[in-house]
């Protein structure tokens, strides 16, 4: 494998028990994500996107085959361990932001750091380097009910990027947004990527956010359909 | 702890929760740490009691008297180390209200028996040459505002003085301590001599004997054997370690005992049922959250620490704020009562008692949600958000 590759899927399988019945939602995934990549995850609502982004935000684990993640395998990884390779290597952007409600900005932005050894100084300091970063210095002390959907996004996204992790993971980012805060966003995650080298998932439904991202893939019943890009990295059979 | 501010917001989220929940526990507290003192109060009496003491009263009930000529039997029997007795007197100052306990003793052996009561030699020797001279507790001279050389008019409403009237002026010759704070010191002594002559019924007799024993292992061969020397006799004796007499005491004014724990039982039931059901709610309400902070990588098991703290320190917040107004109220309540329960203290050892309730509390109610929140998968929480 590559150096330049940061993700790895190879025959990954996830199926779920319904009763009797299992459904099996991928069979024999295949993909490559490489360092420094946009990419964005298209497809009908059902098609396994968000299962795929749990799989590899180590939230779930596969049934089958492996997710290998800056050359070590993730899956089969203890249930704390993942946590720990979570907060080291991942930061989570959510279409409904999730905000702790009872924290203000800047105290929801500083709680990947609480999972750090970083003194209550430093991750001040960080806080208020990824709040300025989106834009959102002066609003350091406002809760989330005082907030709009796009400042709630930026903080969330100053959340996900305050341990500084390589990887970003983003559920439909701007599902809940307009379209003029949808492209701030968006914008505001293509910069992460291009002058911070970020990776970055996005799951979307909408075509003009996936126009932000380097490369698109589809998602069709368990397998990548077309190729929007021909650099692509998908090695499915 | 990285993460006591979370938990202080997630405790104070709700403000009216944070209070009405507080609240039951502030009560159970309270209710606790009155009634814990006020059984300590009762039972200090059972507990200060010297091993090798006996009392010994008339078989009838304790408030019937006995000839005196049986102090100087009980004095020659085997096993027997000092005897003194004692007549009631009751009594009170200025006004009935006013009740302070009173005793005529034997001036030359009281103190020797009692012998947990500290008092100056020279008060003393001043006591036993002065007639009318009243030994005080030093509880009791506190509380009347009383000093040596006060000359204090004491009444009964039971006995009248030969010289007319039903007061006794009495002098106050000495204050005693204890070497004990639990001992009793809130009431008086004065001459049993001088009582017998001044009264006008008078007479030959004590209300009761007390003696101790060469050891505490004698007691009961002492004690069957004063009660034998005196059976078929014209007054019939019941003699029993003032330990037990003191307990037996105590429960005729009922199963305090029993009484206290269903009280404190109730109370602490209740609001178990009713704080763990908060609980429950509480943590069900950030189902989401609690997915939220595993995504970022926040363990199981710190999560599961993160809500039992939470649980502890609305216990701990309720029990203090409980456990201090108790310490109020039971500071209060001794001033006002000094007379009849003087050993009415919130002491160390109900606090220590206390926090261990608080923390048992915090325990109990948290342990249900965390364990629910430890075992909170991230995948099936947000499919049901
Ligand atoms: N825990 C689960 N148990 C059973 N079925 C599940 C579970 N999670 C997801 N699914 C099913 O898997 C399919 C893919 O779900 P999902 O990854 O959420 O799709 P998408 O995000 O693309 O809409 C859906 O049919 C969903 O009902
Ligand atoms: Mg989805």
């Amino acid at each position: 494998m590559s150096d330049d590759n940061l993700f790895e899927l190879k025959a990954v399988a996830k199926r779920f028990k319904k009763g009797k019945e299992t459904i099996s939602i991928f069979d024999d995934l295949n993909m490559t994500i490489k360092r420094g990549d946009f990419l964005a995850i298209m497809g009908p609502s059902g098609s396994g996107k968000t299962t795929l982004l749990n799989l590899l935000g180590g939230v779930d684990q596969p049934t089958g085959g492996e997710i290998v993640f800056d050359g070590a395998r993730i899956d089969g990884l203890s249930e704390g361990d993942l946590a720990k390779w979570r907060a080291n290597n991942i930061g989570f952007i959510f279409q409904f932001y999730n905000l702790m409600p009872m924290l203000n900005a800047a105290k929801n932005v500083e709680l990947p750091l609480l999972l750090t050894s970083l003194s209550s100084k430093q991750r001040q300091q960080r806080v208020d380097t990824a709040l300025q970063l989106v834009g959102l210095a002066d609003r350091a002390k406002h809760m989330p009910s005082e907030m709009s959907g796009g400042q709630l996004q930026r903080v969330a996204i100053a959340r996900a990027v305050v341990s500084d992790p390589k990887l970003l993971l983003c559920d439909e980012p701007t599902g809940d947004l307009d379209r003029q805060t949808a492209d701030e966003i968006l914008e505001m995650l293509q910069l992460l990527n291009r002058e911070f080298g970020k990776t970055i998932i996005m799951v979307t439904h909408d075509p003009a956010a996936a126009r932000h991202a380097t490369h698109t893939l589809h998602l069709d019943k368990g397998q990548f359909v077309g190729k929007d890009e021909p650099e692509l990295q998908e090695k499915s059979a | 702890m990285k993460d006591l501010y979370l938990v202080y917001k997630n405790l104070t989220r709700k403000k009216l929760r944070l209070f009405l929940t507080s609240f039951a526990i502030f009560i159970a507290f309270l209710i606790f740490g009155a009634v814990t003192a006020l059984q300590g109060a009762l039972n200090s009496g059972v507990e200060m009691s010297a091993d090798n003491r006996l009392v010994v009263f008339n078989k009838i009930n304790f408030t019937q008297s006995l000839p005196y000529a049986y102090v100087n039997k009980v004095s020659g029997i085997e096993g027997v180390n000092q005897v003194t007795f004692a007549n009631w007197f009751g009594g009170y100052y200025q006004e009935p209200a006013n009740q302070v306990v009173t005793m005529a003793v034997d001036p030359d052996s009281y103190f020797e028996v009692y012998s947990e009561l500290v008092v100056a030699p020279e008060q003393k020797a001043n006591w036993l040459q002065n007639q009318a001279g009243v030994m005080v507790g030093e509880r009791l001279a506190k509380v009347n505002n009383w000093q040596i050389g006060d000359r204090i008019p004491v009444s009964s409403n039971i006995f009248s003085n030969k010289n007319g009237g039903q007061t006794w002026d009495l002098v106050v010759e000495g204050i005693f301590t204890a070497s004990d704070p639990q001992v009793d010191t809130g009431y008086m002594v004065f001459h049993y001599k001088y009582f017998m002559e001044t009264q006008s019924w008078g007479g030959d007799y004590v209300g009761w004997i007390v003696l101790t024993t060469d050891d505490p292992a004698l007691n009961e061969q002492v004690a069957n054997a004063i009660d034998e020397s005196f059976a078929n006799s014209q007054a019939e004796t019941d003699t029993s370690t003032e330990k037990a007499f003191n307990k037996a005491f105590i429960e005729q004014i009922g199963n305090i005992g029993l009484i206290i724990f269903g009280v404190v039982f109730m109370a602490f039931f209740t609001i178990l049922v009713l704080v763990g059901n908060t609980m429950v709610l509480a943590i069900r309400e950030r189902t989401g959250e609690i997915a939220v902070l595993k995504t970022l990588g926040f363990s199981s098991p710190r999560i599961f620490r993160m809500i039992l703290t939470e649980s502890c320190l609305l216990a701990f917040i309720g029990g203090l704020l409980g456990l201090g107004a108790a310490y109020l109220v039971v500071g209060a309540l001794s001033q006002m009562m000094a007379r009849f329960l003087p050993n009415l203290v919130l002491g160390p050892d109900i606090v220590l008692q206390a926090l261990g309730y608080m923390l048992l509390l915090g325990l109990i109610t948290g342990i249900a949600p965390a364990y629910q929140a430890l075992r909170l998968n991230i995948i099936t929480a947000f499919a049901r958000g």
